[in-house]
């Protein structure tokens, strides 16, 4: 069952980026002729029509191509111009590159971010009178529950024309600003979205762990003459520092996979990530037809991708695991 | 009081916090409450540059659509009222009128039971009586805050969101019995056998957790569209194009949700002793009565937790739905991108609005009745993961 609905799909993916699947197209001469005087006018030319197969639809073909399905997705001529002209901009013209830098920005700039403030949180209101924790933990819990898409439509909302915060804005700085007209502005509101979003949920984890502390640790710190700071440094980080790592994991994971927030902002002529450009692959174009094999081909990519990024913390995850036997 | 005074707080850091948490309360729960607000109101007031002009919507009520002062304050005596019956006195008359064993069952009718009396009450007989309030009690009566409910009924009745609704709560409901009747045998079974099973599933669980959704999605995608001619030799002729159908969907989220559930359902296994079933073998059980009469009792806490989890993911779900299913069958966050995709009025827009928060209003009744199942879902999978 597992291996029927998980690992098929994935040697699927692997063997259609190998493959282009384009229906078959035939040339032939057709001569058309406009009646005229004192000759008909004939007119010859080579035009190719697609092949109707027995069934009735378009015959379609699969033939090996190897790996030129990689090469449509990374387009490595253009790189290589880029490259040797030394012009950043023009490698971001190009998809995937663009959609690689986007998605690696994004996740290296939250994740301290969500670490952060989920931290701070969790300080606080277990600093808060015991009365008040609920409520609190009830409105935090409202951002991570929330369908992703409408939160980052929410946010949109918020700022879309002259929507009020972006009159705000506007009313602070005293110049005219238009938050969708250019890419760095949409890209810092996905930032704002996605800390938003996760936040609440490094929160809770660091909440609970934080109920765990030893208090008589704490007391002895506190004999020893260790200020608020250097309590919280030397005595609760290291406490909590499986839950930090935790967390920064699954946070990881989870942006490199970036994607609602594109649909939410629908940002696609401005910034776009990796999981979106296989999404783009698989729609339907203005032909109907999808390019599921440079879909797979972006896919096995992404893969690669994460695996690299992931391959690093594994690796010292399953030391420590080891080490603990 | 308990507290050394070493360890209390300096005031300074005490209004330092508070602040902060007021100002985290706000920034999370303001967008929401926001969009709440937008798309009550007519479009001109709900995209005004001026906050005070979407709170009391000067537009909508030049329309002739708002509250009074009376409407306002007899509807918050009224919610007040359901609030403290539904938090009080509901659970002390499902103990008091149903039996032990049936207690789920009443619960479910007082709810639905609730809901109903609830809508009667307050949008058809409060409006009811309002109408005629407002007529004679003079200036009191005369609208302060403009409110419209037009953009819900034309998403609703008009656009047919319903029908989105509907394969929603298909998929959803799809995903959640699934993956709980298969994870709670699993999990139960990977528990008592004590096998080395458990890691590897719960490193497939992660591996599932870091690959996009995109890259499965690649994989079925060709399978579905093409799958009446994959499968026609099994099935003759009757041979389905599972490609737009919600229950092709059902599978696939379900294989994406399912090693997670197994492993999360497994834990909460582990910490019921295996003397229990023990005992209730020893009384007389089969194998599998032991499971249902004397395990699943104490398991509820844990299938709800990890039933929410299924739920959200379901519910949430964009790429999968968007891709697999067709434009007839869609669920509501899908449809949703239909909307703002096509907006060209601000009425398209603010009827986007109301879509949204029409699809939130689940989630945020769910948060409030299972607060503490998600907490403890969370920290769960957290310290023992």
């Amino acid at each position: 069952m597992m291996f029927l609905f998980i690992a098929l799909p994935l040697v699927s993916v692997f063997a259609q980026s190998f493959y282009v699947t384009q229906p078959v197209f035939e040339r032939a001469e057709v001569e058309t002729c406009t009646p005229g005087f004192p000759n008909p006018v004939c007119v010859k030319e080579v035009k190719t029509t697609p092949v109707i197969g027995e069934d009735g639809k378009v015959a379609t073909e699969s033939h090996f191509t190897g790996l030129e399905s990689y090469r449509n997705v990374l387009e490595l001529g253009r790189v290589k111009d880029a490259l040797s002209r030394g012009s950043w901009s023009e490698l971001m013209t190009i998809d995937f590159w663009k959609a690689l830098r986007f998605t690696l920005t994004f996740t290296l700039i939250t994740l301290p971010l969500v670490l952060g403030v989920g931290l701070v949180i969790a300080l606080a209101v277990n600093n808060a009178v015991r009365k008040i924790r609920g409520p609190v933990i009830f409105i935090s819990l409202l951002p991570f529950i929330i369908t992703p898409v409408i939160g980052g439509l929410s946010i949109r909302w918020l700022f879309i024309g002259d929507g009020i915060l972006t009159a705000a804005l506007e009313w602070w700085t005293g110049t005219n600003i238009s938050m969708f007209a250019q890419a760095w502005t949409i890209e810092l509101m996905m930032m704002f979205y996605r800390v938003w979003h996760v936040a609440p949920f490094a929160f809770v984890i660091f909440y609970a762990g934080l109920q765990t502390v030893n208090q008589d640790t704490l007391e002895s710190a506190i004999i020893d003459g260790a200020n608020r700071w250097e309590r919280l440094r030397y005595v609760i980080v290291p406490h909590l520092m499986p839950l930090i790592v935790f967390v920064a994991l699954i946070h990881l994971m989870d942006c490199y996979r970036v994607f609602e927030e594109i649909i939410a902002f629908s940002s696609q002529s401005h910034v776009i990530s990796l999981q979106w450009l296989t999404y783009d692959f698989l729609t339907p174009d203005d032909s109907g037809n999808r390019s599921i094999s440079r879909a797979s081909a972006s896919a096995m990519l992404t893969m690669v991708g994460i695996i690299a990024l992931l391959i690093l913390p594994l690796k010292r995850t399953w030391r420590d695991h080891k080490g603990s036997h | 009081m308990s507290t050394p005074k070493a360890m209390q707080q300096s005031l300074a850091l005490r209004v330092s916090s508070a602040s902060f948490l007021i100002f985290w309360c706000l920034i999370a729960a303001f967008p929401i409450f926001w969009i709440l607000v937008m798309s009550f109101k007519s479009p001109v007031d709900a995209f005004s540059a001026q906050p005070l002009d979407v709170i009391f919507g000067p537009a909508t009520r030049a329309a002739g659509e708002g509250l009074s002062l009376i409407d306002l304050s007899l509807g918050a005596v009224v919610l007040w009222f359901a609030y403290r019956f539904a938090f009080r006195e509901l659970p002390q008359m499902v103990t008091r009128f149903t039996r032990p064993g049936t207690v789920v069952m009443g619960w479910v009718i007082a709810v639905l039971g609730f809901a109903v009396a609830f809508i009667v009450l307050f949008f058809g007989l409060l409006p009811w009586l309002l109408s005629g309030l407002n007529a004679i009690s003079g200036p009191l009566g005369e609208p302060v805050l403009g409110l419209t409910t037009q953009h819900y009924k034309s998403v609703w009745v008009e656009n047919q969101f319903y029908r989105n609704f509907i394969n929603s709560i298909i998929v959803t409901a799809g995903v959640v019995t699934i993956s709980l009747t298969v994870g709670t045998l699993a999990g139960y079974g990977l528990a008592r056998s004590g096998s080395n099973l458990a890691f590897w599933l719960l490193i497939v669980a992660l591996i599932f957790r870091a690959l996009p959704h995109s890259v499965l999605v690649a994989g079925y995608l060709p399978v579905f569209i093409n799958s009446s001619e994959i499968l026609r030799p099994i099935f003759g002729d009757a041979a389905p194009t599972l490609y737009g159908q919600p229950y092709a969907v059902i599978a696939v989220l379900v294989a994406i949700n399912q090693p997670f559930t197994i492993w999360m359902l497994r834990s909460f296994f582990q910490n019921i002793p295996s003397e229990l079933d023990e005992a209730a073998r020893v009384d007389g059980c089969s194998h599998f009565q032991a499971f249902r009469r004397v395990i699943m009792p104490v398991m509820w806490p844990g299938v709800i937790t990890t039933g929410l989890f299924s739920f959200l993911l379901g519910y949430n779900d964009f790429l999968v739905t968007s891709l697999l299913l067709d434009a007839q069958n869609q669920t509501m966050v899908p449809a949703i991108a239909g909307y703002f995709n096509r907006e060209t009025t601000t009425t398209d827009q603010v009827e986007a609005v109301a879509a949204a928060v029409s699809i939130t209003a689940p989630l945020f009744l769910l948060v409030m009745v299972f607060q503490r199942q998600i907490v403890s879902g969370l920290t769960a999978g957290a310290v023992k993961g």
